[in-house]
């Protein structure tokens, strides 16, 4: 138990961290791959948004949330996805007729980057609550 | 079509396990192998897209679960009324099956839907919107309302899992 | 019809998981259970005997795939499902810190 508890913070061993290091960029890069193929593959935006925050969750649960928060610029994430979800509305709300680079690529970068980080900030805020719930759990 | 049948034996069985385990540790994982069975299927059934969607779902739901529910292994209760809240239920669930098969003989037969909606997407997929895969073309080109209430839900369910886990709610005795 | 009487079969598990458990999570499995036999149910109204996947290649016919439709809409409903579950365990996760527990019996027995 005791170990557990130091493990969450610390992250994993010294083999998970350094395979994560190498993989990394390949899952980021599938989920990418994922999203922009949608129009002449099976895929689609969501699919690669997951897929994008399960890289996010795969380095949280390696390195441990601070090592793991401390690299995520958190004010630009802030402006990416307001301007994507701002893009989305206003794509769908006007209604016109899109196709070629907007329907190919703009909208499913859109749902990809509202997807993975909606996804993530729940992951955050779920792991938050059960480490405060574990926290007190020790303490008593 | 005997391959979705099997698909389908192994996924209720899984579920009988996931419900009836003890562990919920177990009890998990067995979900987890419900997922991949609906993975296989959807497959089986030429529906691509929404295997790749329902392998990284089931994935993300299964680390989450895992974390919520790690170490936190309660003792299984069985209630004092077995005998009478087990009958019961399973008559609701044999008047349940029973309606439902009386409703499916209007349905049509498997493997033979009727198509009159569809031709039109089928047959303008290509030529509206320029992309290849239609099931995409519908949920983005046709159909992108729904998307953006997809979107919204997802929204939706980040504030309410926010509320809940906000600091002055958990402080309160 | 087997395929359509299986799938509800499957449903009728989470079902009965829903109204006899008295774990939370046991619960929450049940709701997931339904949704999956839902989103299958869907895929099953639409398949074609001997169809292709909705996708287009150089030599085919627009009438041998299955249904795009019901893929589209159990495309929404799986990101529905994954919204309702994260929710759900949210939920779990306050029960237990509020009450120390996961049975819903002892849940209203402890209030006050």
């Amino acid at each position: 138990m005791k170990r557990m508890g130091n493990t969450e913070d610390r992250g994993m061993t010294l083999i998970i961290k350094t395979v994560t290091r190498i993989t990394l960029g390949f899952i980021l890069l599938y989920g990418i791959y994922i999203a922009v193929s949608g129009h002449v593959e099976p895929g689609g935006g969501f699919a690669g948004g997951v897929i994008v925050a399960l890289s996010l969750v795969h380095v949280m649960l390696a390195f441990g949330k601070e090592a793991a928060l401390n690299r995520l610029h958190a004010s630009g994430l802030r402006v990416i996805l307001g301007l994507s979800t701002l893009v989305f509305l206003t794509i769908v709300v006007l209604g016109f007729r899109c196709r070629g680079l907007v329907s190919e690529i703009i909208i499913p970068i859109c749902q990809a980057v509202i997807t993975a980080s909606a996804l993530f900030a729940i992951f955050v805020a779920l792991v938050l609550l059960s480490k405060k719930d574990r926290d007190a759990e020790e303490g008593k | 079509m005997i391959e979705i049948h099997l698909i389908l034996l192994f996924m209720i069985a899984a579920a009988v396990i996931a419900v009836e385990v003890k562990d919920l540790l177990s009890s998990i994982i067995a979900v987890g192998g419900v997922g991949i069975g609906l993975c296989m299927a959807f497959l089986v059934l030429k529906a691509p897209d929404l295997a790749i969607m329902q392998l990284v779902v089931e994935i993300l739901s299964l680390i989450i679960l895992i974390r919520a529910t790690i170490r936190k292994d309660v003792p299984f209760s069985v209630s004092g009324r077995w005998v009478f809240n087990t009958t019961s239920t399973v008559i609701f669930l044999a008047v349940f099956l029973f309606a439902a098969y009386i409703a499916l003989k209007t349905v049509h037969q498997f493997g033979s839907p009727e198509m009159r909606v569809l031709r039109t997407y089928l047959e303008e997929a290509f030529p509206l919107t320029g992309s290849l895969n239609i099931v995409e073309a519908i949920a983005i080109n046709f159909r992108a309302i729904d998307t953006l209430g997809e979107a919204t839900a997802i929204f939706a369910a980040v504030i309410g899992v926010l509320a809940i886990a906000r600091k002055s709610a958990r402080r309160k005795e | 019809m087997i395929s359509y009487m299986l799938c509800l079969v499957l449903f009728s598990v989470g079902l009965y998981c829903i109204l006899r458990k008295r774990n939370v999570i046991k619960i929450i499995i049940g709701i997931g259970i339904m949704e999956y036999a839902a989103n299958l149910f869907f895929v099953l109204l639409g398949y074609r005997t001997h169809g292709r996947s909705p996708i287009y290649a150089i030599d085919q016919e627009i009438k041998s795939m299955v249904d795009p439709l019901t893929q589209s809409v159990v495309l929404t409903g799986i990101v529905l499902g994954l919204s309702v579950t994260l929710l759900l365990v949210a939920i779990a996760i306050r029960i237990y810190e509020r009450y120390g527990t996961f049975d819903i019996t002892k849940i209203t027995k402890l209030k006050g």
